[in-house]
């Protein structure tokens, strides 16, 4: 019996426990409910858990656990020769043997019988039955899959046997408990709680092993390549060479240029955010009628639902060229990808961030302290100056930093926009690149997993994220003190 | 000392071009936000360095007709006001005149305290500076002292003059607001519930002071304490439903109102 159907019979059967354990619990109180420690309802989730947790948990386990066992079975029956042998070919025969299986798989039993003969097109045989060979199995193959097929069938066998009787077991323990003085509600009240925890475990959970992943994968690029030369090393040169080779021949990873370049990018993207975002910010929540509000601001912010990508070929096409003929007319030389492209394209791509932010932050100025200050005869724009952009200031800066840690993690842009060449330079004219756009280059394409070039990746993406982590974590402090203070 | 008194009180009387001593005129006073119609012609005159109380049931519309005096109702995009509100026969609803005056002249003091999230002294000195009242840092500190002296605040803030202004207790803020106003030097201090936000003591400590502040200004105050009113106020005006229902000597109101609302409202029948 397949996995599949016997998830869907365990769920049948919860429901039947559910309909059990309703019935018991309004007959055990001849149908007077409100003598019932819970709603009846909860009596018969509390039988469907019993009936359909444990077996379900039994069927995960044995699947996480039986394909380890039947292997170890199955290898220890491979001949010396192929169990002596380098990891690789062990893995190979594993994996042919797999196949194999999956054919036989197919095979009715007289076929199946027919295969433990050597003589047997064991090849053609599959091939028939839609499953192609590179060549013709070995016997020792054919018999280390004829093996593998039957524990298989065997493990399902018992998996079924031993999942369906958990099943009805603990069904029946479930159901000889309900009466009217269980507390079912607190049972299946902890049951959804552990669910919930559960949910919010799994993004914690992920955000941890990305990081661990991320931290292991850099401390073995650390071990080929010195943390310093990463660190302070201003030569981006990664070229090609293979792993294990020495320094010298393996490139030179320094960060500075791309960390220069990720950081010169932001700052001209938030010249361009800041100023337009909290200005038209100022506009929306001080000036704006409700009319003109109600329609620009749901306008403004589909510029944040427009894809990055989408700006990035906006500027690769449009704006770059355009910059970089104004700049010829100018007497200007302007590369057409440029540290101005990238930066004025994210900054108009980070204006609703924070303009969105701080206009919310604005409005969270409570209308009493505008009305003291239009009591003592202040102008509108002396109360936004002096009262309201400074009770306000800490979450625009909050806000801001927000809007960094966006421009520095932000990816699309910069490929296009921004070149690919390293430079350390001052120049706003040139193009730059980006740690985002390495970590692009260097994962595209055939290469070793194992070799510096591509383990490059995570120390810079653990650079990344240790800047962006501490941005977020230094804006999310500022925020939280600055709601301390109206409530 | 009483004749003293009275001939300073003709004496601005006569130099304002009134003879009543009445600093605030209101003709006919009707406002309306959107469609509904909150307060329906109102007409009342309010004397000059004494203390007006309105009282009356919670939507009334005395706290709306205070707004209007200095036109704080214009904050609101959906509200109307006609009619015709003078200060020393000086029309506020005038179109040339311009409202961030009258609002100098006019302070306003709220129902929660709402100080500045600033120091307790830029609290204060934040209208002289916007009005240029203060040349030097002296004349500044100058008006910052008395305003606080003013406000009976002075000793207990002397020496954090520099901490937030948001520190201080709920009484000691709302002196801080009422400092505030009284440093841009204004002619009528409009209070709405004050003491509404503060405890027993506070209150008591508010109410000395807006005795004190009678000395110098017209004072007009929302309560919905008909004791505070009958202890702080020389005139009373009671109204209910929007209308002006009646408006005299407190004495008077309280001890032989005419109308038969009034006496139903003070006496505690409803509201």
């Amino acid at each position: 019996m397949s996995t599949t159907i016997l998830v869907l019979i365990i769920l049948a059967l919860g429901v039947v426990g559910w309909v059990l354990g309703n019935w018991r619990a309004r007959t055990s109180v001849n149908g007077k409910t409100s003598a019932l420690h819970s709603r009846p309802g909860y009596y018969g989730a509390y039988v469907l858990l019993w009936t359909t947790l444990p077996a379900l948990l039994l069927l995960i386990l044995w699947s996480a656990i039986s394909p380890t066992v039947v292997s170890s079975m199955v290898s220890s029956r491979l001949p010396e020769t192929v169990l002596a042998g380098p990891e690789q070919t062990r893995a190979l025969t594993m994996s042919t043997i797999g196949m194999i299986e999956k054919g036989l798989s197919r095979l009715s039993s007289e076929e199946l019988d027919k295969t433990a003969d050597p003589a047997t097109d064991v090849k053609a045989l599959l091939l028939s039955k839609g499953v192609p060979l590179a060549v013709n199995p070995e016997p020792f193959a054919v018999d280390a899959a004829r093996f593998q097929l039957a524990v298989k069938n065997s493990s399902q066998l018992l998996l079924t046997a031993s999942a369906l009787g958990l099943s009805l077991f603990c069904m029946a323990f479930g159901f000889f408990q309900v009466g009217p003085k269980l507390r079912s509600r607190n049972a299946v009240e902890s049951v959804a709680l552990a669910g919930l925890l559960g949910c919010s475990m799994v993004a914690i959970l992920t955000t941890l092993g990305i990081v661990l992943s991320m931290l292991f994968e850099s401390i073995h690029f650390f071990s080929m390549v010195p943390i310093t030369d990463f660190l302070f090393g201003t030569v981006w040169d990664p070229r090609f060479s293979a792993a294990g080779a020495t320094n010298e021949a393996g490139g030179q990873f320094g960060l500075l240029p791309l960390l220069w370049g990720t950081l010169y990018i932001s700052l001209v993207a938030l010249l361009v955010a800041v100023p337009v975002g909290l200005f038209s910010a100022v506009y929306m929540s001080e000036y704006a009628s409700s009319k003109i509000r109600l329609t620009t601001k749901p306008l403004l912010e589909i510029l944040a639902g427009i894809p990055t990508i989408v700006y990035g070929f906006f500027a690769l096409i449009t704006f770059g060229p355009l910059l970089r003929d104004a700049g010829a007319l100018a007497g200007l030389s302007i590369s057409a990808t440029s540290v101005l492209t990238a930066g004025l394209i994210m900054g108009v791509m980070l204006i609703p961030f924070v303009s969105s932010l701080s206009d919310d932050i604005i409005n969270a100025v409570p209308q009493s302290l505008r009305e003291g200050s239009y009591g003592l005869g202040a102008t509108q724009s002396e109360t936004i100056k002096r009262v309201i952009l400074p009770a306000a200031l800490p979450g625009i800066v909050g806000a801001i930093l927000l809007a960094a840690s966006r421009a520095i993690g932000e990816t699309m842009i910069v490929v296009l926009a921004a070149g690919i060449a390293p430079n350390l330079t001052l120049n706003p004219f040139e193009p730059v690149t980006t740690i985002t756009v390495k970590i692009v280059s260097q994962l595209t394409g055939d290469l070793e997993f194992n070799s510096p070039q591509t383990l490059v990746a995570f120390a810079l993406g653990l650079t990344l994220f240790v800047f962006t982590l501490a941005l977020n974590i230094y804006a999310l402090y500022i925020v939280r003190k600055y709601r301390e203070q109206y409530e | 000392m009483l004749n003293v008194q009275t001939s300073e009180i003709e004496n601005r009387a006569v130099k304002l071009g009134t003879t009543d001593g009445t600093k605030v005129h209101a003709k006919d006073v009707n406002v309306y936000y959107g469609d509904k119609r909150a307060l329906f012609d109102v007409t009342v005159n309010i004397p000059d360095r004494s203390v007006t109380a309105f009282i009356g049931p919670s939507g009334c519309g005395k706290s709306t007709f205070l707004r209007c005096i200095n036109r704080m109702n214009d904050t609101i995009p959906i509200c109307r006001v006609t009619g015709k509100i003078t200060i020393d026969n000086e029309d506020i609803y005038d179109p040339s005149l311009d409202v961030v005056q009258l609002r100098a002249r006019v302070g306003m003091v709220f129902q929660k305290p709402n100080p500045f999230p600033k120091s307790i002294y830029e609290n204060v000195a934040y209208g002289p500076r916007i009005h240029g009242l203060a040349g030097t840092k002296a004349e500044l500190d100058h008006i910052v002292q008395t305003s606080l002296e003013k406000a009976a605040l002075w000793k207990e803030v002397k020496d954090r003059l520099n901490d937030p202004g948001t520190g201080l207790s709920g009484g000691q803020q709302q002196r801080l607001c009422i400092a505030r106003a009284v440093a841009v030097g204004p002619e009528v201090i409009l209070m709405d519930e004050p003491c509404s936000a503060l405890d027993p003591i506070a209150t008591a400590k508010v109410e000395e002071l807006i005795d004190e502040l009678k000395q110098n200004f017209c004072i007009i105050i929302v309560t919905h304490s008909m004791q505070q009113a009958a202890r702080v106020s020389q005139r009373t005006a009671f109204f209910h439903l929007g209308i002006l229902v009646e408006e005299g000597a407190t004495n008077d109101i309280f001890t032989n109102p005419t109308d038969k609302r009034t006496q139903d409202y003070i006496t505690g029948r409803f509201g």
